[in-house]
């Protein structure tokens, strides 16, 4: 396969994803007037106190009340507003059935932007780690699902997710994150991105894993393995030509996420795949437990979602090629 | 009877120059209306919640009537008022009040709960866009009424919004987060009316979780109080009217009902809440109590 499709990765550490959202939503307020962003008082956690500072006058505080808050966007969208609902994934999912009838239901054109999802939030621990998010508002019928990868990637899906017309549900993250991707990266919603070409497995990831996925790459070239790399940013619509194209081309995978391995990419991958173009999968995510206090990548390691353990199910998923037949 | 009545609180112009007409009663024939449409609609669907519709017919009434400025030929005008049923489950109520006045088909909206019909068992608003929104978990349409209210006053649009809202739903903990945030925001376009009807679905209020002092708890949240008879038509149009005069305050107009109004044997009583399946005897007993003819029962319940 060549490599001209892939993008230039570049450099290491840059900014958390929730600050490159909050600087990207306040850069594009003035291009959508009817925009208001919609807080919970953590605006200092999800990146939107820049909007706030900014455009004091499109923010909206509604305290600690998430469900009001939620079904209020609906009604914002209902007399034309454009309404981006911000807070913490654990919170908002307390909102999860206003998200459902007063936003999906209704199929307003509001977006809900989660901070601090997944063990990605460190040492807050368990109860403030959402790692069930993706499953639930996935499975809400015409509710589009981001999480994009790095800095410059959140900085163009917040700008396409203010594009799009319905409903988004939109993850970002509270760690710096790793830039991977330079000036001429592209984001669309509903595909994924081949960013590192291969032929004898293929990883599938999003959000946080893209980049550990990329490094699990690396561990398996030294073993002669040649693995293929996809940034999954939208997890619904999924991209299924693309992950079809690749299970015919490699004949196994493997996906990774900061989440259950119930419910998330990993199940939306295999949805898409095993209908037409049945595989070896195998799944790396929290294994349905819930996580704990600690640095993010401690935790990681601790629950199985770094590299080497993408690098050893990328083993198990090729050694087991063939065995469907 | 009443002559002084205005149409709507902002067009008092127009209600001034028009000719006298008798308000009330064709309010109170609207409420009959709705009341006998109601029950052939529950009837027909052979399920429905008939005791909470009868108890807000007349609050219905009253805001399609002559409060609310919305129009079947402008229906998506983006100055109108906008009415949530945020108690959901009184949707037969509700198509029949639009049906009345012309947002919908008075035959089609008799073909309630059905396969394939837009009336479904509670509003959806993208089957009937003049719902306003979907409604039928409670608590959540007085949410989106809140964010109705504080969308147009962002766009300096000069409507209101009005909420109904049940008794039991105020024991939800989202109408209280909804009723703070609309008195921070001080929303004043913001209108709630409670069908105070004291029965929610199992039992009374006060059997399930009490809600007194009911007014003293919405004026601690910082409400402008109107506490009224909602089955007295002169009473809910003058307070709807002083409702819409109030600075810097939502209001909400508290409305004593009596559950299952109209219908003799289902007042006062819980087990009309929900889930009813009506014989054709009950629904020709409470149609004549309502005051229909041998006529208008059989055009009502013959499918
Ligand atoms: C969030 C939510 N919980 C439960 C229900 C089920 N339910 C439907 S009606 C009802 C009772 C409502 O009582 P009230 O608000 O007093 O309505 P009314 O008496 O006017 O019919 C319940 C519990 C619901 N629709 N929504
Ligand atoms: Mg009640």
């Amino acid at each position: 396969m060549s490599d001209n499709n892939a993008p230039a990765l570049i450099g290491t550490s840059g900014d958390s994803l929730r600050e490159a959202f909050g600087k990207a939503l306040t850069n594009l307020a003035d291009e959508f007037p009817k925009l208001v962003v919609l807080d919970a008082d953590v605006a200092g956690g999800t990146g939107v106190h820049h909007f706030r500072k900014a455009h004091p006058e499109k923010f909206i505080q509604f305290g600690i009340a998430e469900q009001n808050m939620v079904a209020a966007a609906g009604g914002l969208a209902a007399v034309g507003m454009l309404p981006v609902v911000t807070g913490f994934a654990v919170f908002l999912s307390r909102a999860f059935e206003q998200t459902r009838l007063s936003i999906a239901y209704c199929r307003r054109n509001a977006k809900i932007v989660a901070s601090h999802p997944g063990l990605d939030v460190g040492p807050d621990g368990g109860s403030a780690q959402a790692l069930e998010d993706i499953a639930a508002f996935r499975a809400i019928p015409g509710m589009t699902v981001i999480s994009p990868a790095d800095p410059k990637e959140m900085e163009l899906a917040t700008r396409a997710m203010l594009e799009f017309e319905g409903p988004v549900y939109m993850r970002t993250g509270r760690s710096a994150a790793k830039r991977l991707f330079g000036d001429d990266h592209k984001f669309e919603i509903g595909k994924g991105q081949i960013v590192r070409d291969g032929s004898d497995v293929t990883l599938v990831a999003c959000g946080v894993e893209v980049a550990r996925a990329l490094e699990a790459a690396e561990l398996l070239e030294t073993d002669g393995i040649d693995a293929r790399v996809v940034n999954m940013a939208t997890i619904k619509p999924i991209d299924a030509k693309l992950l079809k194209q690749c299970a015919a081309e490699t004949g196994c995978m493997v996906t990774a996420e900061d989440h259950n391995i119930h419910g998330g990419l990993g199940s939306a991958v295999a949805e898409a795949v095993t209908q037409t173009h049945p595989c070896p999968i195998e799944f790396v995510g929290l294994n349905d437990t819930f996580g704990s206090s600690g640095e993010p990548d401690e935790l990681a390691a601790h629950y199985g979602i770094t590299a080497p353990f993408i690098a050893e199910a990328a083993r198990r998923a090729i050694a087991r090629k063939g065995s469907l037949q | 009877m009443m002559t002084a009545v205005k149409l709507s609180t902002r067009d008092s112009a127009v209600a001034a120059a028009a000719p006298e007409i008798d308000l009330e009663a064709q309010i109170a024939e609207a409420a009959r209306f709705v009341r006998r449409h109601t029950i052939a609609a529950i009837y027909r669907a052979t399920s429905g919640h008939p005791g909470g519709a009868l108890s807000c017919a007349d609050l219905l009434a009253c805001l399609f009537g002559a409060e609310l400025n919305v129009w079947p030929t402008a229906a998506n005008d983006r100055f109108r008022d906008r009415f949530v049923l945020s108690k959901g489950h009184a949707c037969p109520a509700l198509y029949a009040i639009g049906a009345y006045h012309g947002f919908c088909d008075k035959a089609d909206a008799l073909n309630l709960r059905k396969l394939g019909s837009p009336f479904q068992g509670h509003p959806h608003v993208r089957d009937l866009p003049w719902v306003e929104t979907s409604t039928g978990s409670l608590g959540q349409g007085f949410s989106g009424a809140l964010g109705m209210a504080m969308g147009m006053k962002l766009q300096k649009i000069n409507a209101r919004a009005y909420a109904l809202l049940g008794d039991g739903e105020l024991q939800e903990g989202e109408v209280w987060e909804a009723a703070m945030c609309a008195a921070h925001h001080k929303l004043d376009n913001l209108c709630a009316i409670i069908d105070y009807n004291k029965l929610q679905s199992d039992a009374t209020n006060d059997a399930i979780m009490r809600l007194e002092p009911l007014a003293d708890k919405w004026r601690a949240f910082g409400w402008t109080v109107f506490e009224i008879d909602g089955h007295n038509i002169p009473e809910i149009l003058s307070t709807l009217h002083l409702a819409a005069s109030t600075h810097e305050r939502p209001s909400v107009l508290i409305a004593h009902t009596v559950k299952g109004k109209g219908v003799p044997y289902m007042e006062g009583s819980p087990a009309w809440h929900g889930s009813v399946k009506l014989t054709r005897e009950q629904s020709v007993d409470a149609l004549v109590a309502l005051g229909a003819d041998q006529h208008e029962i059989k055009e009502l319940l013959d499918v």
